[in-house]
Parts: structure tokens; C-alpha cells; sequence
């Protein structure tokens, strides 16, 4: 598969506040690349550096083998962007929003761009000051998307919208994907929509990429276990493979890595038994391997 | 066509679309012959990333239980019998091994659950006989 990004051990920090710690992050074309990570993570400062809006302090960014910093018009030409904070033009109408950003696109689909916003249902002559929450998105969407750009940039895209509006988001990444193998990065607090969108999952921590790969194969590497002990337990017993722990006195769930017999072998020697066990959801694995200490997330 | 993605039972999704076209023809919900959604259709239907449903479809293949056809579609095959033993194999096949992980866990062995399964059924079809299971084991 063609390579569309390819970061290289890239560090950076504003003043002498690390936010981007040796990361690395590659995607290729025609797949679907979800990010998560808390706030502060260092997605956004990731995503930015693909933009070219920001320059690495080390290691090294290539859009389609081109730096976004040296190249912005090579690259920005070919990609899409809607950021967290929609940073529109108050003072222009839509449609003015619209010849604005044609402008810039040769590969601008006026056609494509007309049906969204019937589809979407916004007034072309409404200025961008006077639009709900809801129909910025939807502009800042269109304004992403009408030059089907080869890379989909997406920060946070749903945040704070309502589900008509985020399902508005996610039909335009299906597109972006079904028709002629385009490639999207999007980041979303949302776990459920990164699962079902996401081909990858790429989970940030503190700067860092703790955990990347095929979402199918990072989920298969966890399981989240029910657990009966003869004993009563106050505090969570030690188990070797568990991540996370929920529950209390002789029952509990735990979310853990490795195989199930090596968990099963460290419940036994507790006294206790596995009662049922199944794969992981994103959110169960996100959430115990966020929770942890970052010493603990490197010594895993 | 009438799929529901949970992301909540840690079953990934292409099995889910999977297991649930596999029901859909075992069925008769979906005939032989009859075209499934395109790949698009069916990702902007249930809002998951199309390359989900390029797997699907290619497990769906793999079974026997769909075809391609290049530049038209993917269709349910003809050949059901096939299908369905081996998706009768495929139930039965997750029970045993969920069975053998328990037989493990309580320390019979694999021959302790043969022997102990032709009790079973000894016991509820009087008309064969099965040679007892011996040992301490056989007791529940």
C-alpha cells in the first residue's frame, strides 16, 4: 500500500513543556487511522505538524514524501483539515465561505459541494457569524471535503455535536474511504465511533504512542475476564497480566494482556477462578492503559 | 438489510457482519443468488469504515457462503448444504472448546469428557450402551 504519512521519531516542545516525545506514526492509503489519547496527549500538536503549522524540534514529518514545512502548497492542496475549533471567516457568508476555499483547490467538486449543503440543509446566504454550533461543522466539513482531498484531516470532529451533525462527519469519512481509496486521520474522545471507524487505532499518552496498530489486532491482545475468589478482597489482588480491575469482596473484573491461560494460572494460584472471559472493548483497553503511571505503561 | 453493530460485547465487527449475513442465509432471509449491499451502501448504513465490510465480505467468501463477481458485486452463494455444515461444525466446534477450557480448569482430561459424553448419552437414550467412565473423575 502507498504511504501517505510517515513521521519519524518526532519530538517537540513549546518552552521547556514536552509535548511530542519520539513519536512515530505512519499511515497508508486508503485506510481509516483513529486517535485517541486524554487531552494533552499530544494528538493535536501531531496533527498540526502533518498541516505543516508546526515545525519539528526533531525527527522528521513527510506528507505524500513531501515536508508540510518546506511545502505547504504541495501538500496542503491535497489534504483536507477541519479542526476542533472550526477556525472559519465570522465576516463571510457560506457561500462566499465556499469560493473562498475554491479558490485554493483546483480539484474543487462544486457539484459535490452543492449536494452537501442541500443534504446538510444550510443557507448559502447566511453569514459564517450567525450559524449554530452544528452548522459551522457542517461548513468547515465541506469546506474539508469538496476537493477530495487524498488525506482527511479530522481533529476531534464530533466533539460537541449532536448525533445528526457527528453522523453527517461520519458519512463523509465513508466517502472519503469507499471512493477511490482516499485516506482519513481523525482523533475523537468518542471510543465507540473510533472503533467503528478506525482500520488503526493509534493511542497517545503524555506526548507519547503507547499502543498502535490494526484496531483487530490491538483489541485481540486484550481481554476483559469476570474473576470469583474463595477469599474476600478489600483492595484489588495482584495479578500478573492485569491492567485494570473493577469490583470488590470476592468478584471482580479485570481487563488484562496476554493469554488467557497465563491469567487464568495467576487467578488459580490466588484462589480464585475465571468465570467467563471475552475480547476487550477499545474503551475497556483505552481506558486501563490510560489509567496507569507512564512508568508502568513503558514497563508493560 | 438488517445488521446491529454493538461495540460494547468485544466481538469485533466484521465478525459480527459476518456471523449475522451467515444467519440472515441460513435463514432463507437472504436467498441464493441475491445481491448484498454494495460496500458502500452498507458502511454509510451502519457507520463503520468501509474496509470493515472489504473484510467481511472476503470472510463471507472464504466460507463459501457469498461470491464476487468483478466490476458487479458480492452474491449469496447456491451451495447451502456446504454452508451449513460447516457453520453446524463452527457452533459446535466453540462449545467443545469452551468445554475442554472448563474440563481443564476442574482437571479432567480430554478421554475423561469422551468417556463421560457417551454416559451422557447413554444415559439419555437407553437404547446404547457405553462402557463406564472410570475413576474419581466421573463424579460431578
Amino acid at each position: 500500500m502507498r504511504q501517505i504519512v510517515d513521521v519519524n521519531d518526532l519530538s517537540r516542545s513549546f518552552g521547556s513543556k514536552s509535548a511530542l516525545d519520539g513519536v512515530s506514526f505512519r499511515a497508508a492509503a486508503g485506510q481509516v487511522y483513529g486517535l485517541v489519547g486524554a487531552n494533552g496527549a499530544g494528538k493535536t500538536t501531531l496533527l498540526k505538524h502533518l498541516l505543516g503549522l508546526l515545525r519539528a524540534t526533531t525527527g522528521s514529518v513527510r506528507v505524500f514524501g513531501l515536508d508540510p514545512v518546506r511545502d505547504p502548497v504541495g501538500v496542503l492542496s491535497r489534504v483536507g483539515y477541519l479542526s476542533e475549533e472550526r477556525e472559519l471567516p465570522e465576516w463571510m457568508r457560506v457561500d462566499e465561505l465556499m469560493d473562498y476555499t475554491r479558490a485554493f483547490h483546483p480539484t474543487w467538486d462544486a457539484s459535490y459541494a452543492r449536494e452537501l449543503l442541500e443534504s446538510f440543509a444550510l443557507d448559502p446566504s447566511k453569514k459564517v457569524k450567525e450559524l449554530s454550533k452544528g452548522m459551522r461543522a457542517q461548513a468547515g466539513l465541506i469546506a474539508a471535503v469538496a476537493h477530495r482531498p487524498e488525506l482527511l484531516i479530522l481533529d476531534e470532529p464530533s466533539s460537541g455535536l449532536d448525533a445528526i451533525v457527528r453522523r453527517d462527519i461520519l458519512d463523509a469519512i465513508v466517502r472519503t474511504v469507499a471512493d477511490d481509496g482516499r485516506t482519513v486521520i481523525f482523533s475523537s474522545h468518542l471510543l465507540d465511533e473510533v472503533e467503528r471507524m478506525s482500520d488503526h487505532v493509534t493511542l497517545m499518552h503524555q506526548g507519547r504512542v503507547t499502543l498502535s496498530g490494526v484496531l483487530d489486532d490491538v483489541r485481540r491482545g486484550y481481554q476483559r475476564s469476570r474473576v470469583r475468589f474463595a477469599e474476600h478482597f478489600d483492595q484489588p489482588p495482584v495479578l500478573e497480566t492485569a491492567l485494570a480491575m473493577e469490583g470488590g469482596g470476592r468478584t471482580w473484573s479485570v481487563v488484562h494482556s496476554g493469554s488467557l491461560e497465563q491469567f487464568r494460572h495467576s487467578v488459580t494460584a490466588r484462589g480464585g477462578e475465571v468465570v467467563e472471559s471475552r475480547d476487550a472493548t477499545l474503551e475497556e483497553i483505552f481506558l486501563a492503559r490510560a489509567g496507569r503511571s507512564r512508568s508502568q505503561v513503558e514497563a508493560a | 438489510m438488517d445488521i446491529t453493530i454493538n461495540v460494547t460485547d468485544g466481538v469485533p465487527i466484521y465478525r459480527q457482519i459476518v456471523n449475522q449475513i451467515k444467519y440472515l442465509v441460513a435463514s432463507g432471509l437472504l436467498l441464493p443468488g441475491e445481491e448484498l449491499p454494495p460496500i458502500r451502501t452498507l458502511a454509510l448504513q451502519l457507520k463503520v469504515t468501509p474496509n470493515t465490510i472489504v473484510k467481511a465480505y472476503g470472510e463471507l467468501e472464504i466460507a463459501g457462503v457469498a461470491y464476487s463477481r468483478r466490476g458487479s458485486g458480492t452474491f449469496v452463494s447456491e451451495g447451502r448444504p456446504q454452508l451449513a455444515l460447516r457453520e453446524r461444525r463452527r457452533i459446535i466446534e466453540q462449545r467443545i472448546d469452551a468445554l475442554l477450557a472448563e474440563a481443564h480448569q476442574l482437571n479432567f482430561t480430554a478421554d475423561d469428557i469422551l468417556r463421560m459424553v457417551r454416559e451422557r448419552q447413554a444415559a439419555m437414550d437407553p437404547g446404547t450402551t457405553a462402557e463406564p467412565a472410570a475413576g474419581k473423575n466421573v463424579e460431578k
